[in-house]
């Protein structure tokens, strides 16, 4: 039994799959923006296994550069998140539905 | 790629607590579920010849990144939770959706087929990386060094802003 490519494969749609289930269920938007940075974090997973596969550093650069913008989403996100809360005194998306005709 | 062995019992680590920081009530203990799946990511990167990428990951992901998300859940005291889930028709659809997308990757997985294998791992020390990332690659990074900039000029005038108020 060996390790293929095929399992990371496996394993990273389960990880972006629960990422998404997240994303769909939760209602804390704080968890909801976790859940994002999961499924982010499985496609690293995939692109670095693909990387290794195909014997191309190319695939780890662009791990590199999908870090650097989560960092600025999360910073930026995380800052209208407290912004929500300072407003609506709740993060509960439930909440915020200052759009809804 | 890896030993099978080490590669099941890292799935079930990863696996397994991605599902519990999906279950959690608590948004606290969702953090530290997901510094845990941080962490085994980084082993698998270790597997995978990517050192430095692992100890970015550990460095950055659940090191800075986890820690700016547990400031934030005990700035707004935000761990009592009201409702987890969303009510109604949302749970049955979210796992329609979720199965239909499992099953177009398993479709996916099942029918491309193999990719070629390359079997000596290339090089993929700091040195050669930055080698890379500064020459091939250094339009790219220029540009998310202006993204990270303009992060930070938003969160000083989000701040402001909320200051006034």
């Amino acid at each position: 039994m060996e390790v293929t490519i095929g399992w990371y494969v496996a394993l990273s749609s389960i990880l972006f799959i629960i990422g998404a289930l997240g994303v769909l269920l939760r209602r804390n938007a704080i968890v909801i923006f976790m859940s994002v940075e999961m499924m982010l974090n499985a496609a690293n997973l995939l692109l670095v296994a693909f990387a290794r596969q195909l014997g191309d550093l190319n695939g780890q650069v662009l791990v590199f550069f999908v870090m650097t913008v989560a960092a600025a989403e999360v910073a930026v996100g995380l800052a209208l998140i407290v912004a929500i809360f300072h407003t609506k005194k709740s993060i509960d998306i439930g909440h915020i539905n200052l759009l809804k005709g | 790629m890896g030993n099978p062995i080490l590669f099941i019992i890292l799935a079930v680590v990863a696996v397994g607590s991605a599902l519990l920081m999906l279950l959690s009530r608590n948004p606290i203990y969702s953090a530290l579920f997901l510094i845990l799946n941080f962490a085994t990511i980084a082993v698998y990167y270790v597997l995978l010849n990517a050192p430095f990428l692992a100890m970015v990951q550990v460095a950055v992901y659940a090191g800075a990144i986890m820690v700016l998300f547990l400031f934030v859940i005990m700035l707004l005291g935000a761990e009592q939770g009201e409702g987890v889930f969303g009510t109604g028709w949302q749970l049955p659809a979210a796992v329609v959706l979720a199965i239909a997308l499992l099953g177009s990757f398993i479709a996916a997985i099942v029918l491309e087929g193999d990719v070629p294998s390359v079997a000596t791992a290339v090089d993929s020390s700091p040195t050669s990386l930055a080698l890379v990332l500064f020459e091939q690659y250094i339009f790219p990074f220029e540009v998310t060094g202006v993204l990270l900039l303009v992060a930070v000029i938003g969160l000083f005038v989000m701040s402001r802003k909320m200051k006034k108020q």
